[in-house]
């Protein structure tokens, strides 16, 4: 049985106190110890920002890479080892700013992988700049005089991109917020959980108190979540009411399950020696 | 295309050696191709600039090509679309074959596009071969599609061939081709023998985004997808293609993608990635010229230099710039096993010429082909490690790697600088000890890598130095020096890095005149030798208007540079 103890690592992390992602960081590695993964089996793949460093504190493998792409290096190695059970960690700024591109491509790929967004509406490791999920009118370092445009809506933009499980947790609703990271990591697919993430030193309009004023869980509504319209609509609320829980999951195949090559065996344990391509030389005679 | 594909494969089949080449403008259609095929008894290693027969199917190609006709050449062409003569011409040495192209290819049933075919069975004609062999060829190449299509084409080629015999053009014709038999070749491009090297490296995931000219690549990987259970991946750009690349590798699979220069910009920070998490990764620079979209489909060696030093700081890279079809083939090989056994990137550097012409050559001799993964470890070997440290300081700088999946190998790869346990580090002296032991990798690199080759004999009045593509033209060239009596020798770079200082400096300074080609504006090769030797090579023969050299333009240059010393 994999423990807790189990996923400790020499480090502790360097956030700040109260930072939200030490209860996504306690959720992640719970998730694990509920479904048993076990740590060799499990690769943790990050990009660059404060919620980045996360592979480092919990004893799975990891791959922290360049900013914005950990979901091109998660799909590589999902592709490469299918067995593995990839899981990606990160921030707004890295997933919806500089990798939105591969967000979406990821999303719409059914790819079987798990990814939690730190979503502090904020960047936190570069001192406190607008991110793309800043609120209209939100003053930073960047923007004095208030952010212009709209921000990003990942849940929206998870529906219409094609992710097969979409939901959104909240730093302080630990119980709820494992739950959805143990069934992301149940669901055959694309799973999403952006976590509502107070950033306790650089945003300090959407913190903690401002989260609780505003959110309800979906789960206690009677939501349907096979229905995408639904889904859909209840991913516009912001401000006044916020929904945080599970708008939508669909059961559909993966990019896995269609790929021919790789239901049988992983990539990585077909031989690799002793490949004959006289057939296809014979081609070009 | 595919039509002078056709003709180079009936030469190929006949026993000749082949080399052609397509200059094409980057459009979708029209615009003015070309397309060359060069054939003979004798090896033959580049396009050449005098051609002995000419197919226009308009106008224009006659205005932009009878120059290089040679004495006693002729033209093929349609006298119902192109009225002319000898004397309108000015070349009364040449020999005129009219061939009523569109008419036939009308009475072929099938579409205008037939004309090409009606013209590819003229040319067949013309030279005497056997016209079975051309429908063979045709069905071959056509294969796959629709029966009626097929069927068209012999037709129409047929009726091109017929007429011209019905002429006696053949009997005119004084250009004939031998019909030498006997050993069959293979005729293939650069980038399809990348790919032939990629697969038998046990190469099982590729990565790319389509960029003229490194599409071929990823096109003959995505063919033999479920042929060699391979995953190809046309990602959303290049971006993510090297990234899934180094995900692959992270995960143990050997992993390559191919781009052109504007998609290497994008990758260059990844590149730098895998150098810091020493994971081994193959990358195929295509090159073109730039800068920016520059000459989309022509061909250029401008980014040597780039390559070289491509994304920030200071780390090891190989960079192979094979030469012809064979080493495209066997450096691909070579990349995988070194970049397993230095974890690290390895670049292979070609161009447009190499990546795009066609060339015979024998089949490639896969018992010669060794797998090495490098220190990878076994579960068994993995066992007696009381504590893995994935980036552990060796006295070759390279540490056993573990692959996810594998327990007690835990570690998390990182970009940031690191301990040896890959654990984030900003401490002084382990930053200086991980340069350190990155770079170390590389002096055992330098001690394995092959001396580069010397072609022609050690004694020769001129010496020429270059890289790449170039091989084939300045191979021809040393043929017409030696013609002339000049002995000339060729010494080809084919590790760009780790570079051979010593046997270019060796070279230099024991060749009467050295003399540098490439195909660049600021003779990229020559910097570098200056940089790693000290020694300024004066002779310069650049060119870079897209194209490639001809061997003449090398040889009267070098004659040039011989004759004012």
């Amino acid at each position: 049985m994999v423990e807790l103890a189990d996923l400790k690592t020499v480090g502790q992390p360097s956030w700040c106190p109260g930072c939200g992602n030490f209860p996504i960081w306690h959720a992640l590695k719970r998730a694990i110890v509920q479904l048993n993964l076990e740590p060799h089996n499990v690769v943790i793949f990050s990009g660059i920002g404060c919620s980045s460093k996360m592979p480092h504190w919990i004893n799975t493998y990891g791959f922290h890479g360049i900013h914005g792409r950990a979901l091109p290096i998660a799909t590589g190695a999902e592709l490469a080892n299918n067995n593995l059970t990839a899981i990606v960690v990160g921030g707004d700024g890295d997933g919806y700013g500089i990798g939105v591109g591969h967000f979406i491509h990821a999303m719409r790929r059914n790819l079987n992988m798990t990814y939690i967004v730190s979503n502090n509406q904020i960047y936190g490791l570069t001192t406190g700049q607008t991110s793309p999920t800043s609120d209209k009118g939100f003053t930073t370092k960047s923007t004095p005089t208030g952010v212009i445009e709209v921000p990003i809506n990942p849940i929206a933009l998870a529906i219409a991109s094609g992710a097969t499980y979409i939901s959104r947790g909240f730093s302080k609703e630990m119980r709820q917020l494992t739950k959805l990271i143990v069934d992301g990591l149940r669901h055959k697919g694309f799973a999403l959980i952006d976590v509502l993430q107070p950033c306790v030193t650089f945003n300090r309009k959407n913190t903690y108190d401002w989260f609780s004023e505003r959110v309800y869980k979906l789960e206690e509504t009677g939501h349907d979540v096979t229905d995408k319209k639904a889904a859909f609509l209840k991913s516009l609320e912001w401000n006044d009411r916020i929904p945080i829980g599970l708008f939508y999951r669909e059961i559909k195949p993966t990019y896995e399950d269609e790929l021919a090559q790789i239901v049988e065996m992983p990539l990585v344990t077909q031989r690799i020696e002793d490949i004959d391509i006289r057939p296809l030389m014979n081609e070009f005679v | 295309m595919t039509t002078g594909l056709i003709f180079a494969k009936v030469c190929s089949r006949a026993g000749l050696h082949v080399f052609d080449h397509a200059e094409y403008p980057s459009l979708i259609r029209g615009g003015h191709n070309t397309y060359q095929v060069n054939a003979g008894s004798e090896e033959v290693f580049s396009h050449v600039r005098n051609v002995d027969l000419l197919v226009a199917l308009n106008k224009e190609t006659i205005d932009r090509h009878l120059e290089e006709l040679t004495h006693g050449g002729g033209i093929i062409y349609d006298e119902d679309k192109i009225p002319l003569n000898k004397e309108g011409l000015r070349r009364e040495d040449i020999r005129l074959y009219p061939v009523p192209l569109l008419r036939l290819a009308e009475e072929s049933g099938g579409r205008r596009v037939m004309i090409n075919s009606v013209a590819l069975g003229a040319s067949v004609g013309l030279i005497d071969f056997d016209f079975g062999m051309l429908s063979l060829v045709i069905r071959d190449v056509f294969r796959g599609k629709a029966k009626e299509t097929i069927e068209f084409n012999i037709k129409a080629a047929r009726l091109g061939y017929d007429y011209v015999k019905s002429k006696g053009f053949e009997k005119d014709f004084g250009r004939k081709l031998p019909k030498v038999g006997g050993k069959k070749r293979m005729l293939l491009t650069g980038n399809e023998a990348v790919v032939l090297g990629a697969i038998k490296a046990g190469c099982k995931f590729y990565a790319a985004y389509p960029m003229t000219p490194a599409s071929s690549i990823l096109h003959l990987m995505a063919s033999q997808e479920r042929y060699f259970n391979l995953v190809v991946k046309h990602t959303e750009d290049e971006i993510a293609a090297i990234n899934m690349v180094i995900g692959a590798s992270f995960a143990g699979v050997r992993a390559m993608t191919a781009t052109s220069g504007g998609g290497f910009s994008l990758m260059s920070e990844a590149l730098g990635l895998a150098a810091m998490t020493e994971t081994p990764i193959v990358v195929v620079l295509c090159q073109r010229p730039g800068p920016s979209t520059g000459l989309a489909t022509r061909t250029e060696q401008g980014d040597m230099k780039f390559v070289l030093h491509a994304s920030q700081g200071d780390f090891p890279r190989f960079v192979i710039a094979p030469g012809d079809v064979e080493e495209c083939f066997y450096k691909t090989i070579e990349a995988f096993n070194l970049a397993e056994r230095y974890q690290c990137p390895v670049i292979l550097v070609l161009d447009k010429y190499l990546s795009e012409s066609h060339k015979t050559a024998d089949k490639f001799d896969v018992s010669r082909v060794e797998i090495d993964r490098g220190l990878l470890l076994s579960d068994k070997e993995l066992e007696k490690i009381a504590q893995f440290k994935r980036y552990k300081f060796t006295e070759t700088g390279i540490s056993p790697r573990t692959i996810p999946s594998q327990k007690g190998g835990i570690f998390t790869a990182t970009g940031n600088e690191h301990d040896e346990t890959g654990y984030l580090c900003e401490d002084k002296i382990v930053r200086t000890k991980m340069m350190d032991k990155r770079f170390r990798k590389f002096e055992q690199a330098e001690r394995e890598i092959p001396e580069p080759n010397l072609y022609g004999s050690k004694d020769a009045e001129v010496t020429i130095i270059a890289w790449g593509s170039t091989k084939g033209p300045i191979k021809e060239a040393v043929r017409l020096l030696d013609r002339d009596g000049i002995k000339a020798n060729f010494l080809q770079i084919t590790y760009i890095s780790p570079f051979p200082s010593n046997t270019v400096s060796k070279t230099i300074e024991s060749s009467k005149v050295t003399v540098i080609v490439e195909n660049n504006k600021t003779a990229q090769l020559g910097g570098l030798i200056g940089e790693k030797t000290g020694k300024e090579i004066g002779h310069k023969i650049l060119k870079y208007d897209g194209r490639q050299f001809f061997p003449t333009e090398i040889y009267q240059r070098i004659k040039e540079v011989l004759h004012n010393g």
